[in-house]
């Protein structure tokens, strides 16, 4: 008889790489690729089911699995080029702390990650989960330049390089990001990086939400570019109206510029948040939602906010709710039915909008999917793929559309 | 038997858009890859969308390898097709389907030719922002399959940025929509991961993509320099002052110089060791600041002369030296392998140097002109097709020049693709595992591997990976 999993774990990656989780699962924590590729490849000759952990504060810890394979022993800055503006980490650094590694050097990664500052670097890319500052720098696969990957069957696999263009092979990194896991577990990631702006002004409004809304469409048709626009619930911004929230960055004269721009367009009354409080005033904006239940977001354009608004907030409800006032995009913070994301995904795709439920209990998301039902043709095309990636379906991931 | 298929195509598209006789093929036997040519089997000039999915089911059917060709211009041999292939030309595909300002999206046929897009959103003050040197003949379909840049991808982002939706038909006839109006996914990104697939998941029928704003003010900055070293490191000191110039171009003195002697002249400096033209955009006050930040780190890494245009004319006159040089460069050689790799930034001095190095020991004449901003070198050597010896000598430079660039942790293509030229490369770019990981991607799409065969993967060089479930 073979021995336990603990066991046979402890035996490939040494003791102190193996422990148990809260709900006394085996966790292998591996220090390397190469440890991730052994426990995969030990997982897929065994049958065990493998449930991929950062941080543990986003995916969920309540997949069913025989083990849990956790990413924070990755958790090295591999390499940092100010010169270049690029970096190589391994996917279990935190966000916080790659931050503060980037500032040293007057460099950042423009991506504002919803959830706890901790949050993972390899949690954020796989369910490609941008905040407001998507509006100005893109969405996370604008940011990512290649990665290393684990397969389920135990294949390292690196695509892409470490420069800004990059056109040789397939563009295997694209998939990854936002893959929710199931194409493999990513273990370093090439990230692009920015010069820190010499000014950095945030801007806030309170309203009505059709009055933000509208201002959004308004200073869309300006031309006005801004590093984020991003219209907030009153839950969200901790404050009895509407938020519409700018950030504007660049030099003195550029920023100035901007700002007048958003004040002639709006007639909106704008508040000035002092430079001392507007990141914590952004932080406190992506921590919103970290306590709640399940997050979704909708790939809307921003002529379909408004009716896109009414839909979660009558599906769901007015909550947790971020969206993007001048590109569109909508989260969704909070707790629900299968029933009612179902039913909100029913309405949203005979508008062409796509929902992504990016975190949510095991139970709802097996039940929902992160994606739900593909299109057409699709759904095949993602399920070779998956089993391309992962052959025996050992990560555990909601991948396969369903309902 | 080709005259068989060629009536067969004929009843789908009709006679005259099939072309079968080897003079009829000297058209399609090339792309702008001077070193490599085939003559495919038969094309076909599909005039609709459904008038390709028809071809393209024709072709699964009967298990016959095709090739996607938009309007030729490629660099890296992507178009080419043997004889065993049919080659499916797009160019008749060249509807703009719709210009939507308000969501500055529009949706274009394959073959409709990138500047026509921009000039067609122009009125709006909207324009497409990646721009190939070729723009005013390259299609979107071949930005999509190669996953084209341009200049002003420094600031704006290449082709994959702009894709929002794809209606792709599959190398079995099959249709699929990836993606979606607003980018966002249906599943997982597999219009990222269509883009720059070089033509071997499958056809891209219609093409969903951003418009970009015009920016309200632009100005173009011209500098000389001592050196492309001194040129460079100017370039790395405006990116780490946090700047973003829309575009930022060099040019070597070899190139300038044929520039100058050309009809394309465009004033510059022929003295100089090197040129970079600089381009900032957005708001006045932005662009106003920004000049001014620009002009000083110039002038603190070296620069000589700088020139600053300000009306559309000057402004056109300094790009047109730019946007010309490869034809410039005719002037030194009937033929130009015009090359693409990437370095880090930090790299360009070094790289520069042994490309010079790498000239010298196999005596040829290299040009250099390039995407500065984006460490994407274009190494351009001049030679002449018809000595045999010279071309080995060529194909010698470019496997050193690629050796070099990865050296440094490059990559060997940033914007043209792998194509048939690359080939021999992607081995030492990628391990075999990835490279299998690539090939087996491509089965999902293409179990058969009758998209563009032969291309972008060296099967020989694959770790072997289990075919996906048919």
């Amino acid at each position: 008889m073979q021995p336990p999993v603990l066991e046979r774990l402890r035996a490939l990656l040494g003791p102190d790489a193996v422990t148990r989780d809260p709900a006394g699962l085996p966790r292998a924590t591996p220090d390397s690729a190469e440890g991730v590729a052994l426990t995969c490849r030990l997982a897929h000759d065994e049958g065990w089911r493998v449930r991929v952990e950062g941080h543990g504060s986003w995916v969920p810890g309540d997949a069913p699995a025989d083990l849990v394979l956790c990413t924070r022993g990755l958790d090295r800055i591999s390499s940092v080029s100010p010169a270049d503006l690029v970096a190589t980490v391994e996917a279990g650094v935190p966000m916080d702390a790659l931050a503060r590694r980037l500032a040293e050097d007057g460099m950042w990664l423009a991506l504002d990650a919803p959830g706890r500052p901790e949050r993972t670097v390899g949690s954020v890319v796989a369910t490609a989960t941008a905040g407001p500052l998507r509006a100005g720098f893109g969405p996370v696969r604008d940011h990512v330049l290649g990665c290393a990957v684990v397969t389920g069957d135990g294949r390292i696999v690196k695509p892409g390089g470490r420069v800004v263009k990059n056109v040789a092979g397939y563009d295997l990194t694209k998939l990854q990001v936002g893959g929710f896991g199931g194409f493999g577990i990513l273990t370093e990631i090439h990230v692009r990086l920015r010069a820190v702006p010499r000014r950095d002004v945030t801007l806030v409004a309170r309203g009505s939400r059709d009055a933000l809304t509208l201002a959004g469409r308004d200073l869309l048709a300006t031309g006005v570019t801004l590093a984020a626009l991003e219209l907030l619930s009153p839950t969200v911004a901790a404050e009895p109206d509407w938020v519409l929230a700018a950030r504007a960055l660049g030099t003195e004269a550029g920023v100035h510029a901007d700002l007048d721009r958003i004040a002639a367009a709006t007639g909106l009354g704008w508040a000035t948040v002092p430079l001392e409080r507007s990141h914590a005033f952004w932080d406190l904006i992506a921590r919103a939602g970290a306590g709640a239940t399940a997050t979704v977001r909708l790939g809307v354009l921003q002529d379909g906010l408004d009716e896109a608004l009414d839909l979660v907030t009558h599906e769901l409800d007015e909550g947790l709710v971020w969206a993007g006032a001048l590109h569109g995009g909508i989260r969704w913070a909070g707790s629900a039915e299968v029933s009612q994301f179902r039913a909100l995904r029913r309405l949203a795709a005979t508008r062409e909008i796509p929902l992504t439920l990016e975190r949510a209990p095991w139970a709802l998301r097996q039940a929902v999917g992160h994606f739900g039902a593909y299109r057409e043709g699709v759904g095949q095309l993602v399920g070779k793929l998956r089993e391309t990636f992962d052959p025996a379906h050992r990560l555990v991931v909601a991948l396969e559309g369903v309902e | 038997m080709s005259m068989d298929l060629a009536a067969a195509l004929a009843r789908v598209v009709g006679t005259r858009w099939v072309r079968a006789r080897p003079v009829e093929l000297v058209t399609f036997e090339a792309d702008g890859l001077p070193t490599h040519s085939s003559q495919p089997r038969l094309a076909v000039i599909p005039g609709s969308r459904r008038e390709v999915v028809e071809v393209v089911r024709m072709l699964h059917l009967a298990g016959i390898p095709f090739v996607a060709r938009g309007a030729g211009t490629g660099l890296s041999g992507g178009a080419l097709a043997g004889g065993d292939s049919v080659l499916i030309v797009l160019t008749r595909l060249d509807r703009i389907l719709k210009v939507d300002p308000s969501r500055r999206r529009a949706v274009v046929e394959p073959g409709v030719v990138n500047a026509r897009l921009t000039d067609a959103a122009a009125p709006f003050g909207l324009h497409y922002a990646p721009d190939p040197s070729s723009q005013t003949a390259c299609t979107l379909g071949g930005n999509v399959a190669e996953n084209a840049g341009g200049p002003h991808c420094l600031k704006y982002g290449v082709t994959t940025n702009h894709v929002a939706e794809l209606e792709v038909v599959l190398p079995d006839g099959r249709l699929v929509r990836l993606g979606s109006p607003h980018g966002e996914s249906w599943g997982p990104d597999l219009v990222g991961l269509f883009v720059g697939s070089e033509g071997m998941f499958g056809i891209a029928l219609e093409i969903t993509v951003h418009l970009a704003p015009i920016a309200p003010a632009v100005r173009t900055l011209l500098a000389a320099f001592p050196s492309v070293r001194r040129a460079s490191e100017a370039v790395s000191g405006i990116i780490a002052a946090g700047i973003v110039p829309a575009a930022m171009e060099m040019m070597d003195q070899s190139c300038v110089r044929a520039v100058e002697a050309s009809i394309y002249a465009a004033g510059y400096p022929t003295d100089a060791g090197a040129v970079l033209l600089v381009e900032v955009d957005g708001s006045p006050e932005a662009v106003g600041a920004e000049v001014e930040l620009v002009e000083e780190l110039l002038r603190r890494h070296g620069a000589a002369g700088i020139r600053c245009a300000v009306t559309p004319a000057e402004r056109a006159r300094l790009w047109q030296g730019r946007k010309k040089a490869f034809g410039a460069m005719g002037r030194i050689a009937p033929d130009l392998a015009v090359q693409d790799a990437v370095v880090p930034r930090s790299a360009l001095p070094t790289v520069l140097d042994e490309v010079s190095a790498i000239g010298q020991r196999y005596g040829l004449t290299i040009s250099n002109v390039f995407h500065a901003g984006d460490g994407n070198l274009h190494p351009n050597i001049s030679f002449d097709r018809r000595d045999a010896a010279l071309l080995a000598r060529v194909h010698a430079a470019n496997r050193d020049i690629m050796a070099a660039c990865l050296a440094v942790g490059g990559s060997i293509t940033g914007e043209h693709g792998v194509g048939s030229d690359k080939l021999e490369y992607m081995p030492d770019a990628f391990d075999a595992e990835t490279l299998g990981a690539m090939r087996a991607v491509r089965r999902v799409f293409d179990p058969d591997e009758r998209a563009n065969p032969g291309k972008v993967i060296p099967l020989r060089a694959c770790r072997e990976w289990r075919r996906g479930a048919a």
